[in-house]
């Protein structure tokens, strides 16, 4: 017996006002006033219906630091954020960098039931840098991934570099490169500038993220591969981009929530909750990437939501782990720096958190427009809520956001995944039924 | 002011202030008996996670100086040494009722998180933090030089600041939480400054302080400052390609034999040569300079014990309200004991 949903008049991204009826996982007709029997109705009045969001940069720490996060709260959270679908970094322990390693997590993520967990495989072996995983088992595993990644570190021999985005176009797939030259940034505190010198904090250099992707278009010019950037920070990375885009090298790139809106002067108070990879970078540098994502330079957001337990961020600075929590907060921090300030629409919202990310990732059914016969993933958002953040209130494990007491707009109200609302209400619904059956062959 | 974590938090008065009490507690370091009763019964507890036989040696000359009980915790050795967190260190010296932490640490930015923590209610006093701030030190050379300005004017040093002084800052100011220290001071109190090292050892994003910066040594002792700092060169960064060699460091960068006869010669007759110790003779500074009638080597380490003594006693005597304590003359009475 299938259920059936009709989400009442709600605003899609252009403007425009639509009933979207939704039934066995995909969205059956979309119009005005319709009606089904036995339909459950949801008054969308004043929301506004999204393609569920994708992220392509997620770390869910399991398996091995599950007292950071594991697949189960990880995607918990990313069901409240709004999306429908997540990659899950390789740099848990051990390195999904086996068909082993990303079958399981896929795995984790069919059971759990709350998003589409997309596993993202190492590009080389324990993320160690100096031979290339199976990538093709990855590719043809259950799983099927297609993004490879050493997020975290930067494949940084430019031999290996150069022959893994070869390799993957065997199979379609794509280099997500951590762009960080590593003897640049030995010891690396914070971003080196003007509040770096003063803080006495030894500094990472713009030059250390611009040069890597300097080198990695051009070798993805060389060899007609697909290159994505990961959390792209600083201006001069922006200008590169643009180049290599110009000249028509096969590059997309993703810029972070956090990247968006904060900056280095808050290293200032020493709060390690301000610690990340790459790091908070100037003021001209956010406005360089909050240009660059409305003109389509950079291409999505990725959250690199990162939480971490409690005693890795109390402690001094030095000590401190890096990253933020992010799929929480990622819609209304978008909508603050992008939308509210005129930067950029709805439609530009869906295609830079969804539609573009799905393409990257190769990610069938996600992404797609709010349409008849399209598979029913939505997000529903009120975009004139206003909330403060509260990160002992999350559903991840981290309460490690950078956001903490500030007041943002927008609320995820449902998320619908495959037709299922996993959020109802501005909270955790159940998860999609199938999860049930598929813990049967785990 | 309830915590002493950089010299950029001092205003003028309140720098002026801590110098004014560091000229009485100097006073009484010139006595037979050199204590004061003024923080009997307050635990003032000496946390050192980097070693600094020097420094910690000068707090706890201070704290004694002025009655009060020190308990001295370094690291090393200590629970911290078997992974115990700053955290746990600060909760255990609260529950021992500690009324000042006078911390040293490896880390930037240590006694910042320390003093803004609800971990400890503390005063924290910033004994040097990795290459932050060493505020204390600059407390000290800022005591030392006026001292040094008020003389040549014939003047007594009390409520006076730097003005017109010209200060050259010279060596490893990248990692030198000395340097850093010592320039918000010296600016807030109206000296000039110019930072004189090798490109290499100057932090990017220097070009915003406020100060002149010149690589060239010989060129800065030409103009005549009227102190020159000469900074420790560490260990550590000898080998790690600042420059080729601690000959040709020394030979464009260190206070030499040749530069201080250059400097007599010039007629540079009231210039003082600085350094905050230890020194590496023959590298940064020679035998003859550190031992020359210009050094103020020692006097900086005694006017620190004078210093230390100053701001624990303005931290620790003030009133509930935060405001440090002004001195009541009465108090600097021996004590009878």
């Amino acid at each position: 017996m299938s259920v059936k949903y009709i989400i009442k008049d709600a605003a899609m991204a252009d403007g425009s006002h639509a009933d979207l009826l939704v039934a066995d996982g995909r969205i059956m007709e979309t119009g005005a006033s319709l009606s089904a029997a036995g339909a459950t109705i949801l008054d969308a009045d004043g929301l506004l219906a999204l393609p569920g969001m994708v992220d392509l940069h997620t770390h869910l720490r399991e398996p091995g630091r599950e007292d950071a996060e594991t697949v189960e709260t990880g995607t918990r959270a990313a069901a409240l954020g709004g999306f429908t679908a997540v990659h899950a970094m390789a740099n848990s322990m051990p390195v999904a960098d086996t068909a082993g390693v990303v079958e399981q997590v896929f795995s984790l993520g069919r059971r759990a039931g709350w998003v589409e967990v997309r596993p993202v495989g190492a590009v080389t072996v324990g993320l160690a840098g100096e031979r290339l995983a199976e990538l093709g088992a990855m590719a043809d595993s259950r799983a099927q991934v297609r993004v490879f990644s050493d997020d975290g570190l930067c494949v940084h021999d430019p031999v290996l570099m150069r022959r893994a985005l070869e390799y993957v176009k065997a199979f379609d797939g794509v280099v997500a490169q951590h762009a960080q030259e590593p003897r640049l940034t030995a010891g690396a505190q914070m971003n080196e500038g003007a509040v770096s010198a003063v803080l006495g904090l030894t500094g990472w250099p713009a030059v250390a993220e611009e040069s890597i992707i300097a080198r990695d278009v051009l070798l993805a010019q060389h060899v007609g591969s697909r290159l994505h950037v990961c959390h792209v920070s600083t201006a001069g990375s922006v200008e590169i981009i643009r180049w290599a885009k110009g000249r028509g090298i096969n590059v997309t790139a993703e810029v972070t929530p956090h990247h968006l809106l904060l900056t280095d002067d808050l290293v200032h108070s020493w709060n390690p909750v301000y610690k990340v990879n790459p790091p908070l970078r100037t003021a001209e540098d956010v406005t360089a990437l909050r240009e660059a994502l409305a003109d389509g330079t950079i291409d999505i957001v990725g959250t690199d939501h990162a939480p971490h337990p409690s005693e890795h961020k109390e402690c001094e600075w030095a000590q401190a782990a890096m990253g933020m929590t992010g799929l929480e907060t990622a819609l209304s921090v978008v909508q603050h720096s992008m939308i509210e300030t005129g930067l950029m629409n709805w439609a530009d919202f869906a295609r830079v958190t969804s539609s573009r990310a799905a393409e990257i990732g190769r990610v069938g059914g996600q992404g797609r427009p709010l349409a008849a016969g399209e598979p029913a993933n939505i997000t529903l958002v009120d975009p004139a809520a206003r909330w403060t953040v509260a990160p002992d209130k999350m559903a991840t494990k981290g309460r490690n956001s950078p956001f903490a007491g500030l007041e943002l707009p927008g609320a995820v109200q449902a998320t619908f995944f495959r037709g299922h609302p996993t959020v109802l209400d501005g909270m955790l619904n159940t998860p999609h039924p199938s999860a049930v059956e598929d813990s049967a062959w785990m | 002011m309830k915590h002493l974590l950089s010299t950029t938090d001092l205003s003028r008065g309140d720098a002026i202030l801590i110098l004014d009490t560091a000229e009485e507690m100097a006073a009484v370091g010139e006595r037979e008996v050199k204590k004061l009763p003024a923080l009997r019964g307050r635990t003032v507890v000496n946390l050192f996670f980097e070693d600094s036989t020097r420094t910690r040696i000068s707090f706890e000359a201070a704290a004694k100086r002025l009655s009060a009980d020190v308990i001295n915790f370094a690291a090393k050795g200590s629970s911290v040494s078997k992974g115990e967190s700053l955290k746990d260190t600060a909760q255990t010296l609260e529950a021992m009722s500690a009324d000042a932490v006078v911390i040293r640490h490896w880390a930037s930015g240590a006694p910042a998180r320390l003093a803004s923590s609800d971990w400890i209610d503390a005063a924290v006093i910033n004994a040097g933090d990795g290459t932050h701030e060493h505020p204390t030190q600059a407390l000290l050379d800022a005591f030392t030089l006026r001292r040094h300005w008020a003389a040549l004017a014939g003047t007594s040093p009390g409520g006076s600041d730097l003005r017109g002084m010209s200060v050259a800052i010279v060596g490893d100011v990248l990692h030198s939480r000395v340097a850093r220290s010592n320039l918000w001071l010296l600016k807030t109190l109206g000296a000039d400054v110019t930072l004189v090292a090798p490109p290499t050892l100057l932090p990017v994003g220097v070009d915003s302080w406020p100060c002149r910066v010149n690589y060239n040594l010989d060129e800065v002792l030409q103009s005549g400052p009227d102190a020159v700092m000469m900074l420790r060169l560490q260990g550590e960064r000898m080998n790690a390609a600042f420059f080729p060699s601690t000959r040709e460091y020394s030979r464009r960068w260190g206070f030499d034999d040749a530069r201080l006869a250059t400097l007599d010669a010039a007629g540079g007759r009231s210039t003082v040569i600085m350094h905050p110790g230890p020194m590496n003779r023959g590298l940064e500074i020679s035998s003859a300079a550190a031992d020359s009638p210009r050094s103020t080597i020692l006097a900086q380490v005694r006017n620190g014990v004078s210093v230390r003594m100053a701001v624990l006693y303005l931290l620790l005597s003030g009133d509930s309200s935060g405001e440090p304590g002004r001195i009541p003359t009465p108090i600097l009475q021996e004590n009878p004991a």
